[in-house]
């Protein structure tokens, strides 16, 4: 089907974007990479009357590491984080990720910071930015805020992004040394909303014992979700395979997927369990260790 | 709303409707059929064109508004005059399609794959792929006229 009809406005700054979306207000939508946007118009899910283009404006299309942190543009492909050595070799979670995000052709055209915009509950950049504690930062008029991922997730489709504002940058933490991380997602096949999906991530500290711990679930109720009770238990402990069932437990007890073609609703449960309880496997062999 | 796009090296000025998808503008507004529409969701990849001689796009699932002021190079722009592209014979040499429908796609996306990993492996292969369904052929043949085509490229002297 085709989109409804809709104005189209090209921005080639952020002010000129920020401009149009004041004057809009809420029936105007951002347009960034449009690999979710762009369906959503076609099943008619979605009918802005004005879309604002913010591709013209290539200084949003950066991936930088500074002040302890990697920053990536509104304008930023899914691709560039695939291809980035400094992803490859710091951010492991995210390095994971990035290869799986949709498909290779989607990803050429899809950005980090829309799809975090994006909110779908089966998401894959939401669960990461929740388990490495990522920010977002959102500008309208009246200034610019930063966003802690867990404020930005509002709900399915909705994020802490207000009328007349946008989302310019995705910030996450430089894990330490001794930190790393592991993407986990069961799809049907390349390109399928995921089945379930889990991120993890952890500092494994000199004495042995787990901080830090980041772990979060996708396609598992109406926007991805942290596992508060999993965190608390890895936090402080020593990591062991009992530990990992326990981790993995609360995961399973806290998903709220619904039932569809992907799945039944106990089976769903269940692989948020089983992904959270690989992810951490994955990590601690990362760090040099073994869970026993 | 005008624009002015350049298609395989041909400079177009149009006028079309903001929600106008690149895919039909091709086929529709200036008749390269070549670009196939399929799935027209995102998940087939027989749309996929190439943007800025750089990214393997999904032309359905982009507005043909958002060329405005690039370059597109479609399945029509890969052949010099009668002889075919390295990847289009190798397609032809290894059996790499069958009903054709998924082809030109293929090609697209592969083109943009040799671009940035000229000697990809099989995997490499399969997992650039992954994003284009083929009904047909199993993938076996197309993977081996990637394989191809990636010889009979990196043997030729750059720019040709």
């Amino acid at each position: 089907m085709f989109p409804a009809a809709f104005d189209y406005l090209s921005a080639h700054s952020v002010d000129e974007a920020l401009a149009a979306l004041l004057k809009h207000g809420g029936d105007a939508r951002i347009l960034a990479g449009g690999q979710s946007l762009i369906p959503a118009m076609r099943y008619r899910l979605a009918r802005p009357a004005v879309l604002v283009d913010i591709n013209p404006i290539a200084s949003l299309a950066y991936l930088t590491e500074t002040g302890g942190q990697l920053r990536i543009g509104a304008g930023l492909r899914d691709f560039a984080m695939e291809v980035s050595p400094v992803v490859a070799q710091r951010y492991r979670l995210i390095a994971d990720a990035a290869a799986v995000v949709a498909d290779p052709v989607v990803r050429q055209m899809g950005t980090v910071v829309g799809s975090l915009c994006h909110n779908d509950p089966a998401g894959d950049w939401s669960v990461v930015a929740l388990a490495s504690r990522a920010e977002v930062v959102v500008r309208g008029k009246d200034g610019t805020r930063v966003v802690p991922i867990d404020e930005f997730l509002v709900d399915s489709y909705t994020t802490a992004v207000a009328e007349g504002e946008m989302a310019l940058e995705a910030r996450f933490p430089t894990p330490s040394d001794r930190t790393s991380g592991s993407y986990q997602k069961i799809e049907r096949k390349v390109g399928d909303f995921a089945t379930a999906a889990a991120g993890v991530q952890f500092t494994l500290n000199a004495d042995g014992t787990i901080a830090n711990a980041g772990v979060a679930i996708g396609a598992a109720g109406p926007k991805a979700t942290r596992v508060l009770e999993a965190e608390r238990l890895l936090d402080g402990a020593r990591p062991s395979a009992d530990l990992f069932r326990a981790a993995a437990a609360e995961a399973r007890k806290i998903a709220d997927p619904a039932a569809d073609t992907r799945g039944d609703v106990d089976y769903k449960k269940a692989m948020a369990g089983v992904l959270v309880q690989r992810g951490l496997v994955a990590t601690l062999e990362r760090l040099g260790g073994t869970a026993r | 709303m005008k624009i002015n796009v350049t298609i395989n090296g041909t400079a177009y000025e149009r006028d079309v409707e903001p929600r106008t998808l690149l895919a039909y503008f091709l086929r529709e507004e200036l008749g390269l059929t070549g670009t196939h529409v399929g799935c027209d969701s995102s998940s087939c990849g027989v749309c996929v064109v190439v943007l800025d001689g750089e990214r393997a796009v999904k032309s359905c699932t982009m507005f043909a508004v958002m060329a405005d002021g690039h370059e597109i190079t479609t399945v029509e722009g890969l052949a010099n005059g009668a002889t075919l592209h390295p990847l289009q014979q190798a397609f032809w040499d290894c059996h790499g399609l069958q009903c054709g429908y998924c082809t030109p796609g293929m090609l697209m996306t592969s083109l943009v794959l040799l671009k940035n990993n000229p000697d990809p492996s099989e995997p490499e292969i399969r997992e650039a792929l992954a994003g284009n369904l083929c009904r047909c052929t199993g993938y076996q043949n197309i993977v081996k006229s990637v394989q191809q085509a990636a010889r009979e490229l990196s043997a030729q002297p750059v720019g040709s």
